[in-house]
């Protein structure tokens, strides 16, 4: 009954839920900031351990010019170098060498963007899908088992098949936390988290036992090569590593836009994210509603493990398959805003910091660790929002902080002039 | 001590949530400020109570200007607030929570309750409280922990007193001990300051009126102003009060409850037993106090409580059991009480609000599929129809006032085919304008031949609307009774006293 701006929305979701929203609703205008604000801290690391830096500010107060060229030669060099790894290398002789690296870094993006439409799906349904790992390695595992398991099917339908089968185990595995969720309760990031660690063992139990994954003959839990049938075929020519997996992620971009967007299960499961209360009392089934998210975000995570086998590392795999792509994806749909397109970006952006990295740390010397330290501050202002905006002054998202009065007396004044 | 606030303004980014308010509220006087939801009457107190800090303007105390950063310091120099929201810690006992934030300690820290004890019983005997300073505030009667919200405003000598909507939780019993309450505090030379919107409390206790419209003092009225003149004041133009509708036309089907019980996870009886029935073409309020199991049972009626006995039949067919879905598409129409929460989805846009309970079907989904132009093609026609006052349909709904927002509600639940309709709280949290145009609807689909249930813990709300009035009381019924009953009767009942000795009693 009072008009204190501050009484109606109160927040009575757990926290969870609030940070999550937060989280999701992060408009791009921070995420750009907190990639500009995580690079210039960056830039600040490597000055710190670039030696050059080191020397020069030994003598900073008799020449300080000297300080300030090689903090513009570290940090120059390195996020050149990191622009020549991952997007075009101008020091190439041929314009294809000078282009692979956009290549690689859609090929590091590949994973990234179905794993972080995974992560976003359920972001959207209100879950924190933490299971990326796990996913990912039981959807390597079953793509993979078919890749070099099922012999005599030829090519489009071997592969097909062999996607499908990743695509069905990241679902099932994912689909596991959420039947749990809807029909226990049980919070999805402990189950998922664990389901991490049981599929870690599980897969690693299988690639250490002949006669599952194990490659015949090999002493080590590796599993034998995937058979020419079952590969992704190159997308732009033999020379480069890029395959078809990248059209089959912006593919799944496409499909999950439609999803969110104009299919009848996104609007539930948009509703359920965002008001679990209304959309149960508008009928909206929520627990079936949160399994289905879960099942599709599994799917989509099944992807990303199954591109890689299929067409990344396709002479065969071990246990570390999944490469921190599951946990990497949570960054990514964070930065990408929960959005397809976001996604889409943020993903080959973090892919361009994988093909980036080493080509810094080989040719200036920075420790390719700098880039994962990049990552990990962008997660950290995207987590921050009001910190990004009160660096970058951007404008406070109003409607979210003061509801009630103003809006309430906006309307009553638009009121008072049509009465 | 004289209460005097000087040309206050504050901003809220682009808008002005008060605009240059004077307001003087002298010794041994109730001022009241009267006022529409978000007209700024709330924004106002807490600029006196130091929670904001006005753009511009003064606050003065017995003519000397003040300065507070914080409700510590406005408590300091003699304000006191009585929130509609009670800020008591409920495990705490009525003396510790009457010495939170002030406590006095003996010697080596431990904390002096017998001087907190001393200083409940002083108090309430000086005005008659009646208030145990041992209970646990928990177990105390709203209408106590009201007056414990009042003792520890008084117990820091407050000399200026400011109740914020403090009727809304109420009975009228208690309501009414309020206003004498009030009355005895003016009395005894306190400045009282009294915020509401309903106008019978209003003319009963005050002493002067400031009508508050759009962040400005827009009139002065006296206490002997009639309802139509102070409403249109506070509305900015005429207003009906009473709802015209016709003698009803009553079908012979509809909705038949019997023995209806609703437990809680932890084995609580919610309702009890209850047993009506709402013909087609009539009006049942379900009266109470807050909280006596009227949102247990429309909840039950809508298929969202998960443990309930007993039948509900609608048109002949059993809904106890079934599904939401199912509830919603045997044609029952569902008003939540919690609007924000229950209601709607308040990220999303009015086009889709307007969507939510068909998300899964025609006419907006075909094959899996949104239809989207069939979707904002019906938007517009409802945002027309129900006077939604927005932007447009792409609007988010959070950003709607409350009125607009239950419009929304309304205008989802009423478009489709309905064979009952239920409304929790229809108005709470309205404005007066928007309160019109609601009962109007309601009383609409009534003779549309539907039978309609609105609860409802507003008696003039009850009364306008009700062809029949069922009181409940700790999840009970109390009495089903004609909309005729005196007020003072359905009073009583609200309290428990069943119809027969209520009529006693009253008379």
């Amino acid at each position: 009954m009072t008009a204190g701006p501050d009484t109606e929305h109160e927040p009575t979701q757990d926290r969870w839920a609030t940070a999550l929203q937060e989280i999701a609703s992060a408009r791009w205008t921070v995420a750009v900031g907190a990639v500009v604000l995580a690079v210039l801290v960056g830039s600040v690391m490597i000055a710190f351990t670039d030696e050059g830096v080191q020397e020069a500010s030994v003598y900073f107060f008799s020449r300080p010019s000297d300080t300030f060229a090689a903090l513009g030669d570290a940090i120059g060099g390195a996020y050149s170098a990191l622009f020549r790894g991952s997007v075009y290398n101008n020091r190439a002789e041929t314009f294809a060498q000078a282009i692979r690296p956009l290549t690689e870094t859609l090929n590091y993006a590949t994973p990234l963007i179905a794993a972080g439409l995974g992560v976003a799906v359920a972001f959207r349904a209100g879950l924190f899908n933490i299971g990326g790992q796990g996913q990912m390695l039981l959807a390597a595992a079953a793509a993979g088992w078919v890749g070099f398991g099922v012999k005599g099917l030829p090519f489009p339908l071997h592969l097909l098949l062999a996607l499908v089968a990743g695509i069905a185990a990241g679902a099932v595995w994912a689909g596991i936390a959420g039947l749990l969720k809807a029909r226990t309760g049980a919070h999805e990031v402990i189950v998922t988290i664990m389901l991490n660690y049981v599929g870690f063992y599980l897969v690693f139990y299988m690639l250490s036992t002949p006669g599952l994954l194990r490659a015949p003959g090999s002493a080590n839990p590796k599993t034998p090569p995937t058979a020419e049938s079952a590969q992704l075929p190159h997308l732009v020519g033999e020379r480069f590593t890029l395959h078809w997996g990248f059209v089959l992620a912006l593919l799944a971009v496409v499909g999950v836009w439609w999803l969110l967007n104009r299919s009848s299960l996104g609007f539930q499961f948009r509703a359920v994210g965002q008001n679990p209360r209304a959309a149960r009392v508008a009928g909206i089934d929520v627990p079936r509603a949160t399994t289905i998210a879960m099942l599709f975000a599994g799917g989509l995570v099944g992807l990303a493990g199954a591109s890689q086998v299929l067409g990344s590392v396709t002479n065969g795999f071990s246990s570390d398959i999944d490469a921190g792509i599951g946990f990497d994806a949570i960054t990514v749909a964070l930065l990408g805003g929960s959005g397809p397109w976001g996604v889409l970006a943020a993903g080959i952006l973090f892919g361009a910091f994988k093909a980036g990295g080493s080509t810094m740390q080989v040719s200036e010397g920075v420790p390719d660790e700098i880039v994962l330290v990049v990552q990990s501050l962008i997660v950290l202002f995207i987590a921050a929002p009001p910190l990004v905006r009160a660096i970058f002054r951007l404008p406070h998202p109003g409607t979210r902080k003061r509801p009630g009065a103003g809006d309430r007396r906006r309307a009553a004044k638009k009121k008072e002039v049509t009465a | 001590m004289r209460l005097e606030l000087r040309g206050i303004t504050k901003r809220f980014g682009a808008l002005v949530a008060n605009d240059h308010i004077d307001l003087v509220v002298e010794p041994g006087e109730i001022h009241c400020l009267l006022g529409e939801n978000g007209a700024g009457k709330s924004t106002l107190m807490n600029v006196l109570y130091g929670l904001y800090t006005a753009d511009e303007g003064e606050i003065l105390l017995d003519d000397a200007v003040q300065s507070f950063s914080g409700p510590g310091d406005a408590m300091a120099a003699g304000i006191g607030m009585v929130h509609q929201h009670f800020m008591l810690v409920p495990v705490f006992t009525v003396a510790e929570n009457v010495m939170l934030g002030h406590e006095q300690v003996k010697g080596g820290g431990v904390l002096d309750l017998d001087a907190a004890r001393a200083r409940v019983r002083e108090i309430s005997a000086r005005f008659g409280f009646h208030v145990d300073p041992d209970a646990v505030v928990e177990d105390l009667p709203v209408g106590v922990q009201q007056r414990v919200e009042i003792i520890k405003a008084l117990s820091r000598d407050a000399d200026v007193l400011v109740f914020d909507e403090p009727t809304a939780v109420l009975t009228p019993q208690e309501t009414d001990e309020l206003m004498g309450i009030m009355r005895q505090l003016r009395d005894d030379g306190a400045a009282i300051v009294f915020i509401t919107h309903k106008l019978r409390e209003v003319r009963e206790v005050a002493d002067k009126i400031s009508v508050v419209r759009l962040g400005k003092i827009v009139g002065e009225a006296s206490p002997t102003a009639t309802d139509a003149e102070l409403a249109s004041l506070m509305v900015g133009r005429a207003v009906s009060l009473t709802v015209h509708k016709d003698a009803p036309v009553v079908a012979e089907t509809g909705l038949t409850v019997d023995n209806l019980v609703v437990t809680s996870e932890t084995g609580a009886v919610l309702v009890d037993d209850v047993s009506f029935d709402v013909r087609g073409g009539e009006v049942l309020v379900v009266a109470g106090v807050q909280g006596n199991g009227q949102t247990e049972l429309t909840e039950a009626l809508i298929g969202l409580q998960p443990n309930v006995t007993g039948s509900i039949l609608l048109d002949g067919k059993e809904l106890a059991g079934r599904s939401v879905r199912e509830v919603l598409d045997a044609g029952v129409g569902f008003v939540p009480e919690d609007r924000t929460h229950d209601g709607l989805v308040g990220e999303f846009t009015i086009a889709e609000n307007l969507m939510l309970d068909r998300a899964d079907g025609p006419p907006f989904v075909r094959k899996g599929a949104l239809q989207l132009a069939e979707r904002d093609r019906f938007a517009r026609e409802k945002v027309a129809e129900f006077d939604v006052r927005t932007q447009g349909i792409e609007a988010a709904v959070g950003r709607l006032s409350g009125g607009n927002q239950q419009k929304v509600v309304l205008a989802r639940e009423l478009s489709r085919d309905l064979r009952l309709f239920v409304a929790a709280q229809p108005t709470r949290g309205v404005d007066v304008g928007s309160i019109e145009f609601i009962h109007k609807r309601i009383v609409a689909t009534r003779d549309a031949g539907v039978p309609v249930v609105v609860v409802s813990t507003e008696l003039d709300e009850a009364v306008a609307l009700a062809d029949r009035i069922m009181v409940m009381y700790r999840g009970r019924v109390v009495g089903i009774v004609p909309a005729t009953t005196p007020r003072d009767v359905l009073g009583l009942m609200m309290a428990g006293i069943l119809p027969q000795d209520a009529e006693g009693g009253a008379a």
